[in-house]
């Protein structure tokens, strides 16, 4: 077997950040290569620099593709060279057909004048190959998610790909349509085509891949070939770093319990049959840190935000209970009014009024803490903003700077200000610390600390195990609309919550 | 992986923030003022051009009474562009609105309901009603504002020409009704002549000759100005006293000197014609009213949210559907007092009646600085376009310009206004 692809001490760095630093991978001509990690190692920025997302120029070491080396300047130049990468998000038109999305820009066409004879007959050759059996001038807002993954193979192939790279391809398919989608990489494999995988799934993994690369904070761990692969080796190289004092230390006061969810339940907003929380219980105690743990996908925002005023997904089912008695979070204003607070996970879209300034996001929440009668006080608001911009430390020129301006970091102390100042009992936090910087990160950790001595009851969702690990008392596993674990911190670790979440895959249909 | 913006620039407080205040203050109560300062040399322009036209006491009568309709509408437009949307129909809902009050005045006969001023309280709740039948749609049901209210502009100019019966004119209005646009208010003080008329052979006043000041507009004017200057010393020192820096003392002395200057310039412009018009007084309260209401109410912080993150004040407890209808429904109150004043000044309701004026009441708020995206703009923006639009319209009519002509320029200036404000906007 011959090399097809090597990249070579690859180092790519943002502003404050090292995304990955000197990594190494290899793949062999017709293998099936898996790339695992965390979220956040690094695994997809790795893909990124290969297909040429981030240009050549802007990392650091080499790409060695079939022999030669490698400048990709942008997409279009690595997919020439036969590597085409199918995203998690899929990138597809809703309201074309799958012919025309097959051939979106790349059309069989004489002086701008589209051949469709042409474009459908390929496309009917490219859906038998993928196994779809669909016309091609169905809509693919018309066809399920798995489905639609299959079209995007489809298109890949109508490039003459050579390297097929998959992110997480199965993250939204349901068991049957997985399988059915693994079955189709073996069948490309013994058609002699090479893929790289990107999964978080082992069960997956074990099935199809022929090696395995871990990768950790952005550095290669170990590439496992087929006979060493097993979920324990995995499962340790993945998450095996120390944790040194990057969390304050806090004594917990943990009081009754304050919080309590029952069997809740939720459909997707869309797709009505699909049902995206399973019969959730949770509660969370006075002065507690409740920390969900999970891999993307396993429907955590959902769940959360669904509780928040009924933010997300409909036929929503089940019970919440503030201090034992059950009250009605059917409104967010009604959630605020009871003293629920979220603070979301994608602070540019669902946080903060980016062309507004500091001061205007700080009391948005609680507009009635400032005002007398519906008229603003001024100075009071103006006082309050500068109180909870010292509070949270957070750096600007003034409470006046808009908050489109400030770093993630900056930006994230703001949202955490908005809603310390409706002054929730039940705080909920979804993604705290996703893109800040450590030193931000640290500031972040104090507040949830403080918050919780004061006796709120907090749910912290994250991606990054260690954190939860770090700040939890006590520890949530979810999966597929489910939780499947739970267990002090004290008892917790990395392998644990793992193996929960991979004992739990597979059980749902 | 983390794709950590830029950190923010740490400028190390304390020793920098003081000067860099003052600066900030001046280049940005410029930029706030610069539309005031281009709508006075757009009026000294055409004060030069016309021969001095245009500032006599009866021109800026006519032209307050002319474009009055234009401004309260853009009150209501600013709130509904800056939450986000747009509002095609308040030109055709104003002609219905007049056709409606002329018809319940003149034609239909209803007793004590043809009463001018129960025709007018009937009038602005038909429009709220208008309002919020279209508000309906687009908060609940999340049809597009241009969709719904193109079709409202179909369907209102529709009905208020067919209640004219096809192409008549329905009149003349009652005088009191007529009161709201031509009228001026009364002068309780007595007039105060400086200036005694010239009389001429025949024992007749010369028209224009002499100086008769109004004395309540007068009186009514300086209570204005000085309540300008307490308000804004007030609120100064309550800054000072709570340790807040306020802007630089010499700008606010110059600020309020110069405001104060001209509002006492057209005191005396109005006091010394027949004094300030009624619709004036209407328009000065309306103004008043929302220039509090976006600057210091709830409601008003909440609409700007609204406009700048739709999602990000939902999930913030803002009930954006309720707000959304309010909006609309504030416009439609306020497009329905723009038919009745439109219709007072004509003294009749005609099929044409406010026809196209929605584009010139969306570019006064455009040229008042606010964008298109919405969650930017402000209401003195609005009426100072409003007043831009208007000075341009007279100022070209009394030059004789062409109206085909007249259209280009307003055009061009609409344009010029946004490409300004947007290239502002990304040198800032």
């Amino acid at each position: 077997m011959t090399t097809i692809l090597e990249m070579r001490d690859i180092t790519k760095t943002f502003p404050g950040v090292k995304a990955l630093s000197n990594v190494n991978l290899s793949v062999e001509e017709g293998e099936i290569h898996a790339v695992v990690g965390e979220n956040g190692a690094g695994k997809s920025t790795l893909m990124k620099v290969l297909s040429g997302v981030y240009p050549a120029g802007t990392y650091d070491g080499q790409i060695i593709f079939q022999g030669q080396e490698c400048q990709f300047k942008g997409i279009q130049d690595s997919e020439h060279k036969g590597i085409v990468i199918i995203h998690q998000e899929l990138a597809l038109v809703p309201m074309l057909s799958i012919a025309e999305n097959i051939f979106l820009g790349n059309e069989h066409a004489k002086f701008g004048v589209i051949d469709w004879d042409a474009n459908e007959a390929r496309t009917g050759a490219l859906l038998k190959k993928v196994g779809l059996k669909e016309d091609p001038k169905t809509l693919i807002t018309n066809i399920g998610v798995g489905k639609q993954q299959l079209v995007e193979i489809a298109k890949a192939l109508s490039k003459d790909v050579k390297l097929l790279i998959l992110d997480e391809p199965t993250a939204s398919l349901s068991e049957k349509d997985s399988q059915a989608l693994l079955d189709l990489l073996l069948e490309f494999k013994r058609q002699g085509m090479t893929s790289i995988l990107i999964s978080h799934k082992l069960n997956e993994i074990n099935r199809v891949a022929d090696k395995v690369t871990v990768i950790r904070d952005g550095r290669t761990i170990e590439t496992l070939a087929k006979k060493d692969i097993s979920e324990d080796r995995i499962i340790t190289s993945m998450v095996g770093r120390s944790l040194d004092d990057r969390y304050p230390p806090r004594e917990p006061k943990i009081g009754e319990v304050v919080f309590e969810v029952k069997n809740w339940s939720v459909y997707h907003p869309l797709h009505a049959e699909r049902q995206v929380i399973k019969g959730i219980d949770i509660n969370v105690r006075k002065g507690e840190v409740v920390g969900i743990a999970g891999l993307m996908g396993a429907g955590r925002t959902e769940f959360a935000m669904s509780l928040f005023g009924r933010s997300y997904g409909r036929r929503i089912s089940g019970e919440v209970l503030l201090k034992g008695k059950p009250v009605d979070v059917s409104s967010v204003s009604k959630a605020v009014q009871h003293g629920i607070a979220y603070v979301t996970e994608d602070r540019k879209t669902y946080g903060l009024n980016l062309i507004d300034h500091i001061k205007h996001n700080i009391t948005l929440a609680n507009l009635g803490g400032v005002s007398r009668h519906g008229v603003i006080d001024d100075l009071r608001e103006l006082s309050i903003a500068n109180d909870y911009r010292k509070k949270t430390n957070i750096r600007a020129s003034s409470v006046y700077q808009m908050t489109g301006n400030l770093s993630g970091g900056n930006q994230q102390k703001v949202v955490l200000s908005k809603w310390l100042f409706a002054d929730p009992e039940v705080l909920i936090l979804d993604e705290p610390t996703r893109g800040i910087d450590v030193g931000a990160k640290y500031e972040i950790y104090t507040i949830i600390a403080r918050l919780a001595s004061e006796g709120r009851a907090i749910v912290v969702i994250s991606s990054e195990m260690p954190e939860l690990l770090g700040i939890s008392d006590r520890i949530y596993v979810m999966n597929e609309g489910r939780m499947v674990g739970e267990m002090p911190a004290a008892d917790a670790s990395q392998e644990k919550i793992m193996r929960a979440i991979v004992r739990g895959e597979g059980k749902a249909a | 992986m983390s794709t950590e913006s830029a950190p923010a620039p740490q400028g190390n407080a304390a020793e920098e923030q003081r000067p860099r205040f003052a600066v900030s203050a001046l280049t940005t109560n410029l930029r706030e003022y610069g539309l005031i300062i281009a709508l006075i040399v757009i009026m000294l322009f055409f004060q030069f051009t016309t021969s001095g036209t245009l500032f006599k006491p009866v021109n800026l009568s006519n032209l307050v009474q002319q474009n009055s309709f234009i401004i309260v509408m853009a009150l209501g437009m600013l709130l509904v562009i800056v939450a986000g949307h747009i509002d095609l129909s308040v030109g055709s809902v104003a002609g219905f609105i007049g056709a409606l009050a002329a018809n319940m005045m003149v034609i239909w006969q209803l007793g004590p309901l043809s009463n001018p001023l129960v025709v007018a309280i009937v009038c602005l709740i038909v429009g709220g009603l208008i309002g919020a039948a279209q508000g309906y749609w687009i908060a609940y049901h999340r049809i597009p504002s241009f969709i719904v209210t193109l079709a409202g502009m179909l369907i209102f100019r529709g009905i208020c020409q067919a209640l004219l019966g096809g192409g008549s004119s329905v009149g003349p209005l009652p005088d009191d009704f007529k009161m709201l646009s031509s009228g001026f208010i009364p002068d309780v003080i007595g007039p105060l002549t400086l200036i005694p008329p010239t009389v001429n052979a025949a024992g007749k006043t010369i028209m224009g000759s002499g100086l008769t000041l109004h004395m309540t507009t007068v009186v009514l004017g300086l209570i204005a100005v000085l309540a300008f200057a307490y308000f804004g010393v007030r609120t100064r020192r309550k800054r000072e006293r709570h340790g807040y820096e306020a802007e630089p003392f010499t700008l606010f002395v110059v600020k309020t000197l110069v405001a104060s200057a001209l509002a006492l310039f057209l005191v005396y412009e109005f006091a010394s014609y027949r004094g300030l018009p009624v619709v004036l007084l209407v328009m000065g309260v309306l103004i008043s009213l929302f220039v509090f209401v976006t600057k210091r109410m709830t409601i008003g912080r909440r609409i700007y949210a609204m406009g700048g993150n739709a999602k990000a004040a939902q999930l913030s407890g803002i009930n954006t559907e309720r707000l959304t209808l309010l909006v609309f429904v504030n416009m439609g109150v306020l497009s329905a007092l723009g038919g009745l004043i439109i219709a007072a000044r004509l003294g009749q309701a005609v099929p044409a009646a406010g026809l196209g004026s929605e584009l010139d009441v969306i570019a006064a708020v455009f040229i008042g600085g606010a964008s298109a995206m919405g969650g930017v703009g402000q209401v003195i923006g609005a009426v100072v376009g409003g007043f831009i639009m208007g000075v341009m319209n007279n100022g070209m009519s009394i030059m004789g310009v062409n109206v085909d002509w007249q259209q280009v320029v307003k055009g061009l200036v609409l344009l010029g206004a946004v490409i300004f404000d947007v290239y502002n906007k990304n040198k800032a």
